[in-house]
C-alpha cells in the first residue's frame, strides 16, 4: 500500500481479515493500518464486529481468513509473541474483584514478568496515573466504575506495551470519568503507544486521530473525524423544524433536492447539494405538501450525521451516495 | 516457563482462597466429616448378631449351651421363643438373623450316644453375614462340645483323646483381624481423592464465570505456568487435609502404623498431585463451576468406592472388572497406604504402585495442558 502517512513506523497492519462463527460472518474483509502512537477508534453499533476484530488482534481469536500483523508479528502464527507486546482491556471488566488494587497490579506485573524495583516503580506509576494511589489497599469490588476502568488501564500498561487494545473502555462510566480516561489515552499516545479503542459513543470518536466505521462486520469508512464529516456527506446539511415530522419525512423522501433525510430528535436532517440555494426550495416544497410551519437552518454535520450517511439505517435500501463516499473516505488515507 | 509468573498466580490464588473463608472451611471440615462417617460407617466385621433361641428342653445342658452363645461377642441373644412358628415370625420381622433350636432330647442324646444335634436357622438375605454367622455358631457349638468332652473325661478320670492334627495359625499384619485396620487406610485414600478433586475443580471454571479468563488469555502466561501456579496453594491445603485424615486414622481409629513417615509423605504428595490434577483437568474441560464440581464428585466417588479395593478386595472381582481397576488412581494409593500402615513397607517394595501414580500424574498434567483453551472460540 503506497502511503502518504509520515515515515512513522507501522504498528498494526491488517489485510482482508475475516472471522466466521459457523455460517455467521462476524468480520468481513477488514483492512487497515495503524501507525505508531496513533489513536484509532473503532466506531459502530453493538454487534458490528468491533470486539471480534480486537480479539483477533490480541490473539484471542484465530482469524478465519486474512492476515493481521501486530508490531510486525502475525497474530495467527505467533499469538504468544503478540501477547507479550500488547496491553488489553476487555469489554467486560475482568480484574479480580476480590483482590485489592495493589494486589491486582502486582499480579499482572508478575504475569508480565516484572519483578523487584522495576515492578514497584511501575506499580507506583500506574497508581499515580490512574489516580488510585490513596486506594491501593481497597478491594476492587468497592471501587466506582470509572476507577475500575482506570485501574484496568493501569494493569494493561504495566509492562510498557507499545500497542494497547481497549474494548469499549468507557462503557458504563460517568462523563467526567470518561473525559479523564481519554486524557490518559492521549498521554499514552504522546508516549508513542498505539491505542486501538472501540466505542459506540459518537462524542468519544471525536477524540481519536482516525476512526474506522464498522457496521455488520465490514469496515465502512476510515479517516479522521473531520475528514469523515466533511467528505462522507458529499453535500451540506439542513436542519428542518416542522410538524408533523413523519409527514415531512415521507414527503422529503420523494423530493429531488433532498439526497437523504434522517430524523434527529424532534428535527429532520436533510442532505442537500448546496445549503444556501436549497433552503428556500425545501421550505416551499414542504409547504406544497401541506407542511406550512417548516423552518430550515444550515448546520455543520456531526460525526453522527456522517455515521448515519455512511452506514445507513438498516431498514432503507443503501443510499446511492454511500458507495462513492466510502470510496472517497478510503481514498483519504491512501 | 517462568517462576515469576507461577508465583504471581500462586499468590493470587492464595489471596482468593483467603478472602473466601467459607470455601477454606469447607476444604478443612469436609475431610473431618467424611473420615468420621466413612470410618465409623464402613465396617465389615460381624458382631452382636441378633439371635433368638428356641430351647425345647430347657435343661441345665441346653441352658449351658445358650450361655456359650451369650458369652460370644458375635451373638446377642434377643429372645427366648416358645414355638417353631415364632422363629419364622422373628426372622421375618428382622428381630433376629439367627435362631438356635435345641431339641427336647438334647441332654439325653448327649448322655446316651454322645452325639446331639442343634439346629441353626439363618437369615441369608445378606449372604456374607449368613456365612459368617453360621461359621461363628459352629465354632461356639464346637467350643461347647469340647467343654463337654473335657468335663466327661474329668469325670471318668481319663485324659481326653488329643486331636490328631492341631492347627496352629498365626495372623500377620492385621493380627486382630479387625476389618477397620484394613478399611481405614482405604478411607483415607477415598476422602483425599474426593476432597482433592473438589478443591481444584473450580479454579479454571471460576475464571471463565467471573469473566477474568479473557484478560488472562491476553497475557503471555502459558497453560503449564497457570496450572502449576494454581495447583501449588491447593497442594498445601491438600497436605493439611491429608494430615487430618491420617491423624484420624492413627489416633482416633488407632490403625497400627509400621511404615516410615517419609514414605507416607512422599506417596501422599504424589497421590495429591494426581487428584488435584484430575480436578484441574475437569475444570479446564467444563467451563461452569457447578458442572465441574459435580463431575469431580461423580468421577471420583463411584469408581473409587467400588474399584479401588479400599473395602472390596480387587482379587475377588471378575477378571474384566479387575482390569478396569487399573485406571482407578486410588487403587494404587490404597495399596500403598495399606502396605505402609500394616506391613511397614518402604519405597522399594512399593515401586510398582508408585510408578503407576507417577505415570498417572504425568498423563493428567499433559492432558490438562493440552485441553486448556488458549483462545476464546
Amino acid at each position: 500500500m503506497s502511503s502518504t502517512i509520515p515515515a512513522r513506523a507501522t504498528a498494526i497492519q491488517v489485510e482482508r481479515l475475516e472471522k466466521r462463527f459457523g455460517r455467521f460472518v462476524a468480520v468481513h474483509d477488514v483492512s487497515f493500518t495503524a501507525r505508531s502512537g496513533e489513536i484509532l477508534g473503532f466506531l459502530g453499533p453493538n454487534g458490528a464486529g468491533k470486539s471480534t476484530t480486537l480479539r483477533m488482534l490480541c490473539g484471542l481469536l484465530r482469524p478465519s481468513a486474512g492476515r493481521a500483523l501486530v508490531d510486525g508479528i502475525d497474530v495467527a502464527r505467533d499469538p504468544e509473541s503478540v501477547r507479550k507486546r500488547i496491553g488489553y482491556m476487555s469489554q467486560k471488566f475482568s480484574l479480580y474483584q476480590d483482590l485489592t488494587v495493589a494486589e491486582n497490579l502486582r499480579f499482572f506485573g508478575g504475569i508480565y514478568g516484572l519483578a523487584g524495583a522495576h515492578l514497584t516503580a511501575r506499580i507506583r506509576y500506574a497508581l499515580q496515573m490512574a489516580e488510585l494511589a490513596d486506594h491501593a489497599g481497597s478491594l476492587v469490588s468497592e471501587l466506582a466504575g470509572g476507577w475500575k476502568q482506570r485501574l484496568a488501564l493501569g494493569c494493561a500498561i504495566l509492562h510498557e506495551p507499545r500497542i494497547l487494545f481497549l474494548d469499549e473502555p468507557t462503557s458504563g462510566v460517568d462523563p467526567l470519568s470518561r473525559r479523564r480516561f481519554w486524557d490518559l489515552i492521549h498521554e499514552l499516545s504522546g508516549a508513542e503507544v498505539t491505542c486501538v479503542v472501540s466505542t459506540h459513543h459518537m462524542d468519544e470518536a471525536e477524540y481519536c486521530n482516525r476512526i474506522a466505521l464498522i457496521d455488520r462486520g465490514t469496515l465502512v469508512a476510515l479517516g479522521s473525524p473531520a475528514e469523515l464529516k466533511r467528505r462522507s456527506l458529499g453535500g451540506e446539511l439542513l436542519r428542518i423544524e416542522c410538524t408533523p415530522l413523519d409527514h415531512a419525512l415521507t414527503a422529503l423522501h420523494d423530493c429531488a433536492l433532498a439526497r437523504d433525510v434522517a430524523v434527529f430528535g424532534s428535527t429532520l436532517h436533510v442532505l442537500v447539494e448546496e445549503a444556501g440555494a436549497s433552503r428556500e426550495a425545501i421550505v416551499s416544497y414542504l409547504a406544497e405538501h401541506g407542511i406550512r410551519n417548516a423552518r430550515a437552518t444550515r448546520i455543520d454535520p456531526t460525526l453522527e450525521d456522517a455515521f448515519v450517511q455512511l452506514v445507513g439505517r438498516g431498514e432503507r435500501p443503501p443510499n446511492p451516495v454511500r458507495q462513492p463516499v466510502a470510496a472517497r473516505a478510503a481514498g483519504a488515507r491512501a | 516457563m517462568k517462576a515469576r509468573r507461577i508465583s504471581a498466580i500462586a499468590i493470587k490464588e492464595v489471596l482468593q482462597v483467603w478472602r473466601d473463608p467459607r470455601s477454606l472451611m469447607m476444604a478443612l471440615l469436609v475431610p473431618v466429616m467424611q473420615m468420621l462417617l466413612l470410618g465409623y460407617g464402613v465396617n465389615l466385621d460381624i458382631a452382636h448378631i441378633p439371635t433368638c433361641a428356641y430351647d425345647e428342653e430347657a435343661s441345665p445342658d441346653s441352658i449351658d449351651l445358650l450361655k456359650h452363645f451369650q458369652a460370644s461377642r458375635y451373638f446377642h441373644l434377643v429372645a427366648n421363643l416358645g414355638s417353631e412358628r415364632q422363629i419364622a415370625d422373628a426372622i421375618d420381622r428382622g428381630r433376629c438373623k439367627l435362631a438356635i433350636v435345641i431339641p427336647a432330647d438334647f441332654s439325653r442324646e448327649i448322655a446316651m450316644t454322645r452325639h446331639a444335634s442343634v439346629q441353626a436357622i439363618v437369615d441369608a438375605t445378606d449372604d456374607n453375614t449368613a456365612t459368617l454367622a453360621t461359621a461363628y455358631a459352629r465354632a461356639v457349638v464346637q467350643g461347647y462340645a469340647n467343654d463337654v468332652q473335657a468335663d466327661l473325661a474329668l469325670r471318668l478320670a481319663q485324659a481326653p483323646a488329643p486331636a490328631a492334627i492341631a492347627e496352629q495359625s498365626r495372623v500377620w499384619f492385621n493380627e486382630d483381624l479387625d476389618s477397620r485396620n484394613f478399611i481405614i487406610p482405604g478411607v483415607v485414600a477415598l476422602v483425599l481423592a474426593l476432597v482433592g478433586a473438589q478443591l481444584t475443580s473450580l479454579t479454571i471454571s471460576r475464571e471463565w464465570e467471573r469473566g477474568t479468563m479473557e484478560l488472562l488469555l491476553s497475557t503471555p502466561v502459558t497453560p503449564m505456568e497457570l496450572m502449576i501456579g494454581k495447583l501449588l496453594p491447593y497442594f498445601a491445603i491438600g497436605l493439611v487435609d491429608a494430615g487430618i485424615c491420617l491423624g484420624f486414622a492413627l489416633f482416633l481409629f488407632a490403625v497400627p502404623f509400621r511404615g516410615a513417615f517419609a514414605t507416607l509423605l512422599f506417596t501422599t504428595s504424589l497421590f495429591l498431585i494426581v487428584v488435584l490434577g484430575i480436578g484441574y483437568l475437569l475444570s479446564v474441560l467444563i467451563p461452569s463451576q457447578i458442572g465441574a464440581s459435580q463431575m469431580a464428585m461423580f468421577a471420583t466417588i463411584m469408581p473409587i468406592s467400588l474399584l479401588s479395593g479400599y473395602a472390596f478386595p480387587i482379587d475377588q472381582m471378575p477378571a474384566a472388572i479387575q482390569a478396569l481397576t487399573y485406571i482407578v488412581h486410588a487403587r494404587y494409593y490404597v495399596t500403598i497406604l495399606k502396605a505402609i500402615f500394616l506391613k511397614g513397607s518402604g519405597v522399594a517394595a512399593l515401586w510398582a504402585p508408585i510408578a503407576a501414580l507417577m505415570v498417572y500424574a504425568a498423563v493428567v498434567a499433559l492432558l490438562a495442558a493440552r485441553a486448556f483453551r488458549r483462545q476464546l472460540a
